[in-house]
């Protein structure tokens, strides 16, 4: 698996380029982007994604935590556009206000694990020898098990908390930056810059904080945001099982939890609008790491 | 033959020490007393130092390691305290519910996967091919709950085709004598089709839904190692000898190319085991899943730690099998070797 991935990634990239002009890359991304209108739609989502972590609470026509048994369960109207759940809260100011957990969540999530998964990756591919083997091992015994059991395992462990989500979620993708990083980084350990780096008396952790990180950053950032996706679905996944999340927050996966009871008696609106925005921000994040793989790979174009 | 199986026997010795060593570790090491995990959430001091030395956690790291060890090998895996039976017995009488409903998904995504990425890869570029891409991009987008919930209204409360989302019977059906513990195959045995139409009734729901959750990886393979083999020159020779479409598709292209398939594998029953908790929780599925899911509402850890240790193992052995076919499927894997 690892060597294949070697061969493959040696054979794509005979030249690792130091990094290119930042003209350049910028025309052949207006082009990707020109070419597929559909990486440009899920830029435009992102920002309203983001628009929503950032301002949401303060736009949101309702207080997200305030109940009103009054108008409990009500279909959406033009007052409430996605309803009300069973305490009368408003659905849409929840969903929007849970935008802000759930992208912080998957961010930190991601952030941690390219800390650690990415550095533990260079190390081994730079290295080689006992860090390769130490790293190779903690990697296959990661992807022994199912990795959102593993998840269920380490959350119940380690406590039930958000940040312990985040935890989970960062080291069930640490195999997989772990074995991005240590190929490309293997790929380029003897390449002219690195050797010339050496030679002019850099030391180690110089060159591949200096030289090699930077270099295979494009990659690494491809990676970042098709897990984006990936830990989105898994701490909802999580917090769906009443693991992490407690109830009066808003937060997507918890929300379709809440919703499941009622979608037996038919009132569909509870579960479908946080089910959707979750849906559309996997979605979103899985199509920008496409196009982003376009723009910084174009021979793995499908 | 034989050395190829005790080679790739061997190889599997890493990962399940691995996965014994990590699951022991998520007990005793990690933050948590896990003594009064253990004792429950009314129990009085006394009572958790008395289960603390019950359960050796008064003794050494290496110690309790070998002692958690030797407990493994005898099949103990602790007590529930929600069921207040061995965890063990516990999960082999739910274990078949998990595991019907598991290989069913499975069966109904491959069943759809491999013809649609066949078609997508002989018709490059046509509708199919684009519909190929949108339903791999959307299956794993999907959290598999939220389609599970809208399959359920959909086919529950507004056609009503499908029967109420609780479990794999309804309460006026009885199970049938259990031989195989799926009580699809069961019902057959016992030549009770009633009882099977009743099964079938409950199975499709979510066994669909972990179809459209596992089919895009699956699809996305087939249609990647078909294209690569349908440009490969002994097609092109089978095309040349005049053989008809049908023969060079499904004889020599799609037996080559289900190879990567048979590896994707692997993959699949990582998200289906995964998936198959989430589902089991929507349809109240009394398998291994909601088993734990309950149980870690109930801080109740033994099973859950059971649970993840269980799956674990069945993961490392799917695995192995993957192999081994592969190794069947393919001659050259074997004289490699």
């Amino acid at each position: 698996m690892t060597m294949a991935d070697e061969q493959t990634t040696a054979a794509a990239l005979p030249v690792a380029p130091p990094s290119p002009r930042f003209g350049e890359t910028f025309a052949h991304a207006r082009y990707v982007v020109g070419d597929n209108p559909v990486t440009g739609v899920s830029f435009g989502l992102l920002l309203i994604l983001v628009i929503c972590a950032l301002i949401g609470p303060s736009i949101v026509p309702y207080d997200p935590l305030a109940s009103d048994t009054a108008a409990a369960l009500q279909p959406p109207s033009a007052q409430h556009w996605f309803g009300t759940d069973q305490l009368g809260r408003d659905i849409f100011s929840r969903v929007v206000v849970a935008t802000r957990l759930d992208l912080a969540i998957s961010v930190f999530s991601v952030a941690l694990v390219f800390a650690l998964g990415g550095l533990a990756g260079v190390a081994a591919g730079f290295f080689g020898g006992w860090t390769d083997r130490i790293v190779g091992r903690i990697a296959d015994t990661i992807m022994a098990f199912p990795l959102f059991v593993l998840a269920m395992g380490i959350v119940a462990a380690l406590g039930n908390t958000v940040t312990n989500i985040v935890i989970a979620t960062a080291i069930i993708n640490f195999p997989l930056y772990a074995r991005i990083a240590r190929a490309e980084a293997s790929v380029r350990r003897n390449a002219g810059y690195v050797l010339a780096a050496r030679l002019t008396g850099n030391s180690d952790a110089r060159i591949v904080l200096t030289t090699i990180l930077p270099n295979i950053m494009p990659i690494m950032v491809v990676q970042m945001s098709l897990t984006m996706g990936y830990a989105i679905l898994n701490a909802a996944g999580l917090s769906f099982i009443g693991l992490g999340v407690r109830p009066p927050t808003p937060e997507w996966g918890i929300m379709v939890a809440e919703g499941a009871a009622f979608i037996v008696s038919g009132e569909w609106w509870i579960a479908l609008f946080p089910g959707l925005a979750l849906m559309l921000a996997v979605f979103c994040f899985n199509l920008i790491g496409d196009g982003l793989r376009d723009i910084v790979d174009p021979q793995r174009r499908t | 033959m034989v050395k190829t199986l005790v080679d790739r026997l061997l190889t599997t010795i890493p990962a399940l020490i691995g996965v014994v060593v990590i699951s022991f570790l998520l007990t005793r090491v990690l933050p948590g007393d896990t003594a009064s995990y253990f004792a429950g959430p009314a129990a009085t001091p006394q009572a958790i130092a008395e289960v603390r030395k019950q359960l050796g956690l008064d003794k050494s790291l290496p110690e309790q390691f070998l002692r958690y060890v030797g407990d493994l090998a005898h099949g103990h895996l602790g007590q529930s305290l929600t069921t207040g039976q061995s965890v063990v017995s516990d999960l082999a009488s739910r274990l078949p519910a998990s595991a019907e409903l598991t290989l069913f998904g499975l069966f109904l995504a491959l069943v759809i996967a491999i013809p649609l990425g066949v078609a997508a890869a002989v018709r490059q570029g046509s509708w199919i091919d684009h519909a190929c891409r949108i339903i791999a991009t959307a299956g794993v987008s999907l959290p598999v709950f939220f389609t599970g919930l809208i399959l359920v209204y959909v086919f529950y409360f507004v056609l009503q085709w499908a029967p109420a989302p609780l479990g794999r019977l309804d309460v006026f059906a009885s199970a049938p004598p259990t031989v195989t513990g799926f009580y699809l195959i069961d019902s057959l045995i016992a030549g009770d089709l009633e009882t099977f139409r009743a099964a079938l009734a409950q199975i499709l729901v979510p066994g669909i839904t972990l179809a459209i959750f596992s089919l895009a990886p699956i699809a996305r393979i087939t249609r990647a190692s078909m294209l690569s083999v349908l440009s490969s020159e002994f097609v092109r020779t089978a095309r040349a000898s005049g053989l008809g479409p049908r023969t060079v598709i499904v004889t020599y292209a799609l037996r080559n190319a289900l190879l990567p398939v048979v590896t994707t594998l692997g993959m699949v029953f990582s998200f289906l085991l995964g998936a198959n908790v989430l589902v089991e929780k929507v349809f109240a599925w009394p398998g291994v899943g909601s088993y734990a899911v309950e149980a870690l509402i109930a801080s109740d850890f033994a099973p859950v730690q059971g649970f993840v240790l269980a799956m674990a193992i069945l993961y490392v052995a799917l695995n192995l099998i993957i192999d081994l076919a592969y190794g069947l499927i393919d001659p050259r894997v074997r004289s490699s070797s």
